[in-house]
């Protein structure tokens, strides 16, 4: 285990401990970006190129301006007076707990029959182009009609209503 | 310790604490946050099985990653414009309080 990964996975978990802890949802977001920024550094130490620059792109750039607005608009960033937490919290910790300890418990027991290949993967973009282009072109059509669907249904969902209430 | 049990543990925790901030918070947009920490935990795992796994250059766990990161995305979209549709609606995020269908 190298040191830049110990480096790497303790910015990502400092962050996502941030975002889900903070009080501020302002705050929580941000921190949401460093844990996503963190991510795709470790993608980068996985020798994923594609898969980190596309993490940078699609979350830092696309999902956490999308979480920014959606707080601002909805005057999120107002602590609430009752607390941040829900009613039954306690519930949820002791679940969160309970399903960490079962996978780090299946990781540490099957550590022997996990894979362990050490060779770099020499994968280019051209190669990730042909797979998108050859192997894998039906889930790239069925991706595409996915995102032009929820792009549609997204702006549908946040319209106002104000000629349909006439 | 072998590098990919690292990465699991690593995306194992990250998962926890994603599971916890949705089960916890009572914002929506805060349970959100923790729905799309929960997705990377995931997609972590299949680039640390890509990595280190006998057949790198056949792709598939990195295709599986490039397509989740998009579905992701798609899910992130959907998920605030319905929030903000019931702050408009309800006048508040805090999942306590959303305890009725009809507005």
């Amino acid at each position: 285990m190298s040191f830049v990964f110990y480096v790497l996975a303790a910015i990502t978990l400092a962050g996502a401990l941030a975002a889900v802890l903070l009080k501020n949802t302002v705050h929580c977001a941000l921190a949401l970006t460093v844990a996503f920024a963190g991510l795709a550094l470790l993608f980068l130490e996985l020798d994923a190129q594609f898969a980190g620059f596309a993490q940078i792109l699609v979350y830092i750039g696309a999902v956490a301006i999308l979480v920014v607005f959606a707080i601002l608009l909805t005057k999120g960033s107002e602590t609430p007076k009752d607390g941040v937490y829900s009613k039954n919290w306690l519930a949820g910790l002791v679940i969160a707990a309970g399903v960490f300890a079962v996978l780090g418990w299946a990781v540490l027991q099957s550590a022997a029959v996990l894979p362990h290949e050490s060779a770099k993967p020499e994968v280019t973009v051209l190669q990730i182009g042909n797979a998108l282009m050859g192997r894998y072109v039906l889930p790239l059509e069925i991706v595409a009609l996915l995102l032009t669907a929820a792009l549609i249904g997204a702006v549908i969902v946040a319209m106002h209503e104000k000629e349909g209430a006439e | 310790m072998t590098p990919l049990t690292g990465y699991l543990l690593v995306a194992a925790l990250l998962f926890s604490i994603g599971l916890a901030g949705a089960l916890t918070r009572r914002n929506a947009i805060l349970v959100l946050i923790g729905i799309e920490l929960m997705l990377n935990a995931a997609n972590l795992n299949l680039i640390a099985f890509w990595r280190y796994g006998p057949h790198p250059e056949a792709l598939t766990g990195m295709m599986f990653a490039i397509f989740s990161i998009a579905v992701a995305a798609a899910e992130a979209a959907v998920g605030l414009g319905l929030v903000i549709q019931i702050h408009r609606h309800a006048h508040t995020t805090d999942l306590d309080r959303m305890n009725r269908m009809r507005g």
